[in-house]
C-alpha cells in the first residue's frame, strides 16, 4: 500500500480551510484527514503542519498522543475487541485470542490481504451487553469464542 | 421564540408523541424502571425520539430555560446551590460553586475588546471510565436535555460559547447531537437573544480522540485547544483561566442533564432526595457478574446490596459475591462488609473508593483481585499522559510488580514496595488520574491481602485466573459421574465411567476451565500448582494486555 497525498488533496485543502477559521483546528483536521486517507503517515502530518502553521513536532506529538489516530494503514475492516472492565471479566480475552488465531495476526496488526485489522479498543460503553466486539461501526454483543469465525465472515 | 410559542409547540407535540409507538433504544439497553428507581436524568431515554426536538418539548423540554431566563443569573446559581447538586463526573464539586467562581472571574476582568466570548462553558462527555455508559445513554437518548442544561449553566456563569466534548467511540451520540444543535438553533433556543432575554449562546461539538486523561478538566481544555491533553497545575483554576485563558466552567453530562429539572421543579424537590451531603439521584451502570446488567437511576444513599441484589437480581450462576468495583480505574474494590453502607460521595471515599462516574462492576469468586489490580494498572499506565514522573514512572513500576505477581514471580518485598509506591504516588501526582491510579491496588491490598500472599508465598491463584498458578481436581465425594465434563473437555483428558467419580489426567490437562464452568455440582475444585502443560503454556504466551 503506497501513500498518495494527491488522491484526496482537494478535499483535504477544503476541510483545512473550513476548520482553520475556528480555534483549535488541529484535532478536527486530523479526524477528517484520517477519515479521508485511512491513516496519518508522516507525509500527511507534515502537509497538515505546513497548512496550519504549526511545527511538525506539534502535529506528530498530537497524532501519537491520542489512541484514535494511527500512523499505519489499516485493513478494510477494523475489528475492535473491547477490553473494558465489564468485557474483561466476562471473558473477552478469550475472544481476542480466538480472533488472533483465526486472522493469524496479533492485536495492532492487519491481515496481509488488508481485509481485516485487529485492535484492542477502549471501552465502547456496551458494558451491559458484554463481551462486545465492534467491527467498523457495527456492534456484536455477548460474543462467544465459537461465534467469532462466523462473525468475521460477514465482512468482505 | 417566546414562551407562548413554546407552549403551542408542546400542545401539538404531546398529541403526536402519545400517538406514536416508542421503541427507540436497542433492546436490553435501558429497561423500564425497576422498583426503587427514580428517573430524573434518564427520564426521557427510551420515551422520546432523540432526533426530534418536538418530542423533547412535549415532555416540558426548554421550559426550564424559559423560566431561568426570566430569573437573574444570581437567582439561577442560588436555586442550583440550594438543590445541593454536585458534579456527577466523579469529584462531587458543587455545580453552582463552579458557576459562581467563573461569574466572579468574568466580572473581575474587562470585556474582551475583540468580540470574543467573555467565558466558556464546556460539557464534559469524555466518558472514559471502562464500565460506565450513562453519559452515552443520555447523549444518545436525550441530547436536548444536555443542551438545555448547558444553556442554563452558561446563562448563570456568563458564557456565550459552549463546547460539547464527546468521545469518538460514541458515533451515535455524535450523530444525535449533530441533529439536535441545528434544531435548537432553528427554533431560537440556541443562538442570539434566546427567549428575547438578550442572552446569546451557541454550542460547538468537539470529538475526542481516545485519551482517558482528557476527562480531567484541564487536559480536556488542552485537547479543545488542539494540543496533547496534559493536566495543568492549579491554581489558576479553569473558572479563572481556562479555555484560551478565559473563565471556563467544565461540567459533566449527567450534572447538566439534572439542571433543567431542578429549575423546573425547584431546589426543594431535588434536595428532598438523597443523603445529607449528596442530594438527588445518581445513575449507575451495573455490569460484570450480575444477573440484570444495565443502567439504573436511584436516589443517593441507597446501599450496594439493594443495587446488586434487589435491582440487579443477584450474582450470576449462583456464585459467591466477592467485591464491587466502583469508580472505574481510579476507584476501588469493596468487599462484602460494605454491602450495607449507604452510597454517597463521602461514604465511598471513606471506604477508599470513589463514586466516579457511576460504574459498578460486580466481581465473583472467580475473579482474581491481583489480576483485577493489574488490569486497572495496565489501563492507567497506558493512559498516563507522561507529564509528571510520579504517575508516568510510578504506574509503570506498579504494573511491573503486579504483572510479576500474576506470573508466579512475586517476592515478599514486592508487597512492601507496593505499599510504599502507592502512598507516594497518591500524594505527589499532579492530577486525579495519577492520584487515583493507586486506588485499585490500595483497596485490594487492604481487603484481599490473603490473595496477594497466596500469589507470592504459594504461587497460587485461588480464583483460578492467573495462568500457570493452579490446576483443577475432581472431588470424588461430590462427583455424580454425569459425564458433562468429560464431553466438554477439548483435550479428552477426563476419564470415568457413567455414574462413577471422574478423574483428570493431570499431566496432559491444559487447565482451560471448560470442565469447571460446565460442572453443575461444584465437584471441580481449584488447587495450587500448575500442570505440566499449563506451566509450559504460561511461559510461552502472555495474556493480551488491555
Amino acid at each position: 500500500m503506497s501513500f498518495s497525498l494527491a488522491s484526496h488533496l482537494q478535499e483535504l485543502d477544503d476541510l483545512i480551510d473550513r476548520e482553520k477559521a475556528r480555534g483549535g483546528a488541529l484535532i478536527p483536521v486530523l479526524h477528517q484527514a484520517q477519515e479521508l486517507y485511512g491513516y496519518l503517515p508522516r507525509e500527511l502530518q507534515d502537509y497538515i503542519a505546513d497548512r496550519l502553521d504549526l511545527p511538525q513536532s506539534t502535529v506528530y506529538g498530537v497524532v501519537t498522543f491520542y489512541a484514535f489516530f494511527t500512523t499505519r494503514p489499516r485493513g478494510r475492516h477494523r475489528v475492535g475487541v473491547c477490553l473494558g472492565t465489564a468485557c474483561y471479566v466476562r471473558g473477552n480475552t478469550k475472544n481476542l485470542e480466538r480472533l488472533s488465531q483465526e486472522l493469524g495476526v496479533c492485536p495492532g496488526e492487519s491481515t496481509p490481504d488488508w481485509r481485516y485489522s485487529l485492535e484492542v479498543c477502549r471501552c465502547i460503553g456496551l458494558c451491559s451487553q458484554a463481551p462486545a466486539i465492534m467491527i467498523d461501526k457495527s456492534v456484536h454483543s455477548k460474543v462467544q469464542p465459537d461465534q467469532v469465525a462466523e462473525i468475521l465472515s460477514q465482512y468482505e | 421564540m417566546t414562551r407562548e410559542e413554546l407552549e403551542r409547540i408542546r400542545a401539538e407535540a404531546k398529541q403526536a408523541l402519545e400517538a406514536r409507538d416508542m421503541t427507540t433504544l436497542p433492546e436490553g439497553e435501558l429497561k423500564p424502571p425497576r422498583p426503587g428507581e427514580v428517573r430524573v436524568v434518564l427520564r426521557n431515554c427510551g420515551q422520546i425520539d432523540p432526533t426530534r426536538i418536538e418530542d423533547y418539548i412535549a415532555r416540558d423540554g426548554y421550559f426550564a430555560l424559559a423560566k431561568a431566563l426570566g430569573m437573574s443569573p444570581e437567582q439561577v446559581i442560588d436555586e442550583v446551590k440550594r438543590s445541593g447538586l454536585r458534579g456527577r463526573g466523579g469529584a462531587g464539586f458543587p455545580a453552582a460553586q463552579k458557576w459562581l467562581f467563573a461569574r466572579q472571574a468574568v466580572a473581575a476582568r474587562p470585556a474582551p475588546a475583540d468580540g470574543s466570548p467573555p467565558a466558556y462553558l464546556i460539557c464534559n462527555g469524555d466518558e472514559g471510565d471502562p464500565g460506565a455508559f450513562m453519559d452515552r445513554a443520555v447523549l444518545e437518548g436525550d441530547p436536548h436535555s444536555v443542551l438545555e442544561g448547558m444553556t442554563i449553566a452558561a446563562y448563570a456563569m456568563g458564557a456565550t460559547q459552549g463546547y460539547l466534548y464527546v468521545r469518538a467511540e460514541y458515533p451515535v451520540a455524535v450523530d444525535h447531537l449533530q441533529k439536535a444543535i441545528p434544531q435548537a438553533r432553528k427554533l431560537g433556543l440556541l443562538g442570539k437573544d434566546i427567549f428575547g432575554a438578550g442572552f446569546d449562546f451557541d454550542v460547538d461539538i468537539r470529538i475526542g480522540a481516545g485519551a482517558f486523561v482528557c476527562g480531567e478538566e484541564t487536559a480536556l481544555i488542552d485537547s479543545i485547544e488542539g494540543r496533547r491533553g496534559e493536566p495543568r497545575p492549579r491554581p489558576p483554576f479553569p473558572a479563572v483561566s481556562g479555555l484560551w485563558g478565559k473563565p471556563t466552567s467544565v461540567n459533566n453530562v449527567e450534572t447538566l442533564a439534572n439542571v433543567p429539572q431542578i429549575i423546573l421543579k425547584g431546589a426543594e424537590w431535588f434536595a428532598a432526595m438523597g443523603t445529607e451531603k449528596s442530594k438527588g439521584t445518581k445513575t449507575f451502570a451495573i455490569a460484570g457478574k450480575v444477573k440484570n446488567t444495565g443502567l439504573i437511576e436511584v436516589p443517593m444513599g441507597i446501599t450496594m446490596r439493594e443495587i446488586i441484589y434487589d435491582i440487579g437480581g443477584g450474582i450470576l450462576d449462583k456464585k459467591k459475591f466477592k467485591a464491587a468495583q466502583t469508580g472505574g480505574p481510579l476507584g476501588g474494590c469493596l468487599p462484602e462488609q460494605y454491602l450495607d453502607t449507604p452510597i454517597d460521595f463521602e461514604s465511598l471515599a471513606a471506604a477508599g473508593s470513589l463514586m466516579g462516574s457511576g460504574g459498578l462492576i460486580v466481581l465473583d469468586e472467580n475473579d482474581c483481585m491481583v489480576d483485577v489490580a493489574r488490569f486497572f494498572m495496565d489501563f492507567t499506565q497506558d493512559e498516563s499522559c507522561g507529564k509528571c514522573p510520579p504517575c508516568s514512572l510510578g504506574t509503570k513500576r506498579l504494573l511491573e510488580i503486579l504483572t510479576r505477581m500474576t506470573r508466579a514471580e512475586g517476592t515478599p518485598e514486592d508487597l512492601l514496595t507496593l505499599e510504599y509506591l502507592t502512598q507516594n504516588i497518591a500524594t505527589t501526582a499532579l492530577c486525579a488520574l495519577g492520584q487515583g491510579s493507586v486506588n485499585p491496588v490500595v483497596t485490594t491490598l487492604r481487603h484481599f491481602r490473603d490473595e496477594y500472599e497466596a500469589h507470592i508465598r504459594d504461587k497460587f491463584c485461588p480464583a483460578g485466573v492467573c495462568k500457570g498458578m493452579f490446576h483443577y481436581e475432581i472431588l470424588a465425594e461430590c462427583c455424580t459421574g454425569c459425564g458433562v465434563c468429560r464431553k466438554k473437555c477439548p483435550e479428552g483428558v477426563i476419564r470415568g465411567e457413567k455414574k462413577a467419580p471422574h478423574e483428570i489426567d493431570q499431566p496432559n490437562c491444559i487447565v482451560c476451565g471448560d470442565c469447571y464452568k460446565a460442572c453443575k455440582f461444584a465437584a471441580i475444585a481449584i488447587r495450587p500448582g500448575p500442570t505440566e502443560k499449563s506451566r509450559r503454556a504460561a511461559h510461552k504466551t502472555e495474556t493480551p494486555q488491555g
